[in-house]
């Protein structure tokens, strides 16, 4: 017998109702929790959804934050923030710096004074700082983008129920959807609590977790599927509780080696696409949890069509064949 | 039995093969992208070329791929501007251009009407009061008669303006139809000057796009900021050649019917008034190129084409003595007095300009003024540096997530998992090689998108050796295990995958610029990834049985 890893023992039996009311109501507090979150601290919007300019600045001298903001006082530009950035792949001469303007009132175009302005008071305080990258959005297209991004999120929910309707049974499609809106809400929730840049890029990252999750929610209903036909008297908790068992194995390497790949990428993958790659790593570990954990019960409690070898015409027959 | 047709063995193999070779200059990208560039260059001179050139030429064998992966702005540098056409401005001209025409048709019927005025409206409205209330419906009927039928397919059988009369005023604007054809004119012609404008510089591939209905995208990789670029597009540059009436100081002097003031462009505290009807505009150039004035100071020479050249040799002739302005966007740049016909058609801009103005004023001379002026609703600059930076972050993490990836799929499921893996490397080799061939844009969330597909490809695989699995604890023999293993797993893989592939969709919709490159991998990562998944690591499972015939597998 030769080694092989085993993430998950050779035959599981874990009963994934036992503790339902603890598991899927630590779902439920934590979905409310993100909506109360979200209302509470909003979410840190980037330029993308708000309006207004970014400036990275990157310098051979440590960042004085304190000064930089000294220096854009007598501008008065508003809402200035300055954030230092710090990653493990700069290098020892590499101080990076974030500077963010709100958008200046009235001004539907981008303003380029502005910028240049900035730029000026910064390179006064110090003569080695370069601009590496230069963003500015207007209101206008800002508010295109936040319903843009509404849209995009609704759309693909309703995609996905509509398919999973098509293919499974509309119990499932609303499963599947429960633990969609699940994983939207306690990705953004966390965005919310920790006040991470929320951008369009973000919106790429739900939608790619909607995208995974939905992937391993679709595996586990297809072997319910597969198993509701195979145990026709068995209860359906019980089925449930096998099909999941017997797909953990799956469940667990696939969403392990995802998230290898996705760590590499969070630690080394600079931080110019960190926010994205959190929230894609973020909503992978929810997603699986969701799939396990919220997508069946829903079904369970909605109940589901027990023969699915036959069309529901053929009752009597199957009533003649199933009798002793 | 386990069995795949010989010639399904070759299809796969073969578009391995293609797409690892279609892959396969990316790995050479510096050397690969010089020859391209020479080789495009050698094509616009004639075929003639520099021994650098020549150089870089025979650097990459010319029957070999030579499509590469295009880099994002934000991996390669560049700038990014998303503008708006005001579309309304160019109702105001076509009404200004309208009135001397309407005038002279109320004029003929002055006996009935009695006189007219045109009086205060807003901006692309004209208003006319006359003097017989009694008699509106006549000079109505006057004005309606200018009408002609909308030239476009869905404003067919309207006409272009709208006349209305209220008590003894007379309004006429355009109508929404004609409103609606002239946007698509205005941004269609928009589009075509900027991208004339962004072609005089020679910059490498821009991304010129028309989006949405009055909106243009300019993306230009590898120039310096933004604000570089919008001074190249951003100008209007209408030139005019306009008789002085008088020139003074007040701007709020009135300047007369048909006369307009406009300001100097050296000296904010000297106005000319003119008169408002060019005598020549810059449409009637045929060239203009940076040069220097008798005192060496940078200038703009330009020429007419023959019936501008005719036009301006008239007016010169009959206006010896005279001053006439040169008025480029709405200021004066300069009024040189005529001292003699110009009849050779040329001539020359000069004022206050430096080489790098009198350079940009010839490109914008020469590709047109634009119709309407541009807002710029979004602009990104991205350093070349930055683009690098992220490029070798990205390279590192996904060597070290494949690697990852790798030793867990090998520990997990030996043997199988080798085969996995070597799926996996094609795999990657496919995305590339799709990519170069279909011309798509790698982005930085689009490195992402690759490292998401190293993750999930093997998922697919995993599906597969978990039932293999479990149908050997059923003991059927090997082979009967796999075929089931491949059967059963088949309905997950492909609800699995169309699902994402939906939001890869929706994705794409909605991407502009770096989601969209996310979008583009992520799809052709989840197709390679199954056609790898089932296929490749097939055809190897297969291979290897039919060689080894095990009487036991373990996966």
């Amino acid at each position: 017998m030769a080694f092989r890893l085993k993430l998950v023992p050779e035959k599981t039996n874990i009963d994934f109702f036992r503790w339902q009311f603890l598991t899927f109501g630590l779902s439920t507090f934590l979905a409310l929790a993100s909506i109360v979150v979200l209302f509470l601290n909003g979410l840190n919007f980037g330029i993308d959804f708000r309006g207004g300019t970014t400036i990275r600045t990157e310098s051979t001298q440590s960042v004085d934050v304190g000064a930089y903001r000294e220096a854009l006082q007598p501008l008065n530009l508003g809402d200035v923030a300055i954030t230092e950035v710090f990653d493990p792949t700069f290098g020892p001469e590499q101080n990076v710096a974030q500077v963010r303007i709100s958008a200046q009132d009235g001004a539907e175009a981008v303003t380029p004074e502005t910028v240049n302005a900035v730029e000026a008071a910064l390179q006064e305080v110090d003569p080695s700082i370069t601009f590496p990258s230069v963003e500015s959005v207007g209101p206008k297209v800002s508010g295109e983008l936040v319903m843009t991004a509404v849209y995009a999120v609704a759309a693909s929910l309703a995609a996905i129920s509509f398919y999973i309707w098509l293919r499974f049974e509309w119990q499932f499609a609303m499963g599947a959807l429960v633990s969609l809106v699940h994983d939207v809400l306690i990705t953004m929730g966390v965005f919310a609590l920790f006040q991470i840049k929320f951008d369009l890029t973000t919106i790429a990252a739900l939608l790619t977790i909607l995208g995974y999750s939905i992937n391993d929610t679709v595996v586990v209903f297809d072997r319910l599927r597969e198993n509701l036909m195979k145990y026709k008297k068995m209860p359906l908790r019980e089925v449930m509780n096998l099909s999941v068992n017997e797909t953990l194995s799956r469940t667990v390497m696939t969403s392990g080696t995802t998230l290898i790949a996705l760590i590499a990428l969070l630690v080394l993958g600079g931080d110019v696409i960190r926010g994205f790659v959190f929230a894609i790593t973020f909503g992978i570990v929810i997603g699986t949890y969701s799939s396990v954990y919220v997508a069946k019960n829903v079904v369970l409690w909605l109940g589901v069509k027990r023969d699915w070898s036959k069309q529901p015409t053929d009752e009597v027959a199957a009533q003649f064949r199933d009798a002793p | 039995m386990l069995h795949i047709d010989r010639w399904k063995r070759i299809l796969i193999i073969g578009l391995c093969v293609l797409g690892l070779a279609w892959a396969m200059p990316n790995l050479f990208y510096k050397r690969v992208e010089a020859h391209n560039d020479a080789v495009a260059a050698i094509e616009a001179a004639g075929g003639s070329a520099t021994p650098e050139q020549q150089a870089a030429e025979a650097g990459w064998p010319g029957w070999l791929p030579s499509d590469l992966v295009n880099l994002g702005l934000d991996l390669r540098g560049g700038a990014h501007l998303l503008a708006e056409v005001n579309t309304t401005e160019v109702y105001k001209s076509r009404m200004d251009a309208m009135w001397p025409e309407i005038r002279q048709r109320l004029a003929d019927q002055r006996a009935t009407i009695g006189s007219i005025r045109r009086v205060e409206a807003p901006e692309g409205v004209l208003r006319i009061e006359i003097e017989q209330p009694d008699q509106i419906a006549a000079a109505v009927s006057a004005v309606r008669e200018l009408a002609t039928p909308v030239a476009s397919l869905t404003g067919a059988g309207s006409s272009d303006i709208e006349v209305s009369a209220e008590g003894r005023t007379l309004t006429v604007q355009l109508s929404d139809a004609e409103k609606r054809a002239t946007d698509d004119r205005t941004v269609q012609q928009s589009l075509e000057i900027v991208r004339r404008r962004v072609d005089e510089v020679g910059t490498r591939e821009p991304t010129i796009l028309r989006q949405g209905s009055d909106r243009i995208l300019i993306q230009v990789p590898g120039i310096g900021s933004a604000g570089e670029l919008k001074a190249l597009i951003g100008t209007t540059a209408k030139l005019t050649f306009n008789p002085v009436v008088a020139t003074g100081s007040d701007p709020q002097s009135s300047a007369g019917v048909g006369n307009v003031i406009l300001p100097d462009t050296e000296n904010p505290d000297f106005y000319y008034t003119l008169e408002e009807t060019p005598v020549v505009t810059g449409e009637e150039l045929t060239n203009a190129v940076p040069g220097t004035d008798q005192n060496g100071q940078p200038a703009v020479d330009f020429t007419f084409n023959p019936s501008g050249a005719r036009k301006f040799g008239a007016y010169t002739s009959a206006n010896v003595g005279q001053p006439f302005a040169i008025v480029l966007d709405d200021e004066v740049v300069s009024a040189p007095v005529i001292r003699q016909a110009i009849t050779t058609g040329s001539g020359q801009i000069s004022g206050s300009m430096d080489f790098d103005g009198a350079n940009r004023l010839a490109v914008l001379l020469r590709a047109g003024a634009l119709p309407a002026e541009l807002t710029f609703l979004e602009e990104r600059t991205i350093g070349p540096e930055l683009g690098q930076d992220s490029i070798d972050a990205g390279r590192i993490a996904s060597l070290v997530g494949l690697l990852a990836v790798i030793g867990l799929m090998v520990a997990s499921y030996g043997l199988f998992g080798v085969f996995a893996s070597v799926a996996l490397l094609i795999n990657l080799g496919l995305i590339f090689g799709v990519l170069s061939a279909i011309g798509a844009t790698l982005t930085l969330p689009g490195i992402a998108g690759i490292v998401l597909t190293i993750g999930m490809a093997v998922d697919a695989n995993v599906l597969v050796f978990e039932r293999i699995r479990e149908e050997l604890r059923t003991a059927r023999g090997p082979a009967r295990a796999i075929e089931r293993g491949y059967e059963n797993a088949m309905s997950a893989i492909v609800d699995a995958n169309i699902t994402t592939l939906i939001i890869a969709g929706i994705l794409f919709m909605l991407g502009s610029g770096p989601v969209k490159g996310f979008a583009v991998t992520l799809s052709i990562g989840i197709i390679t990834s199954v056609f790898t998944a089932i296929w490749v690591t097939r055809l190897l499972m297969i291979t290897w049985f039919e060689r080894r015939r095990p009487k036991t597998i373990e996966v």
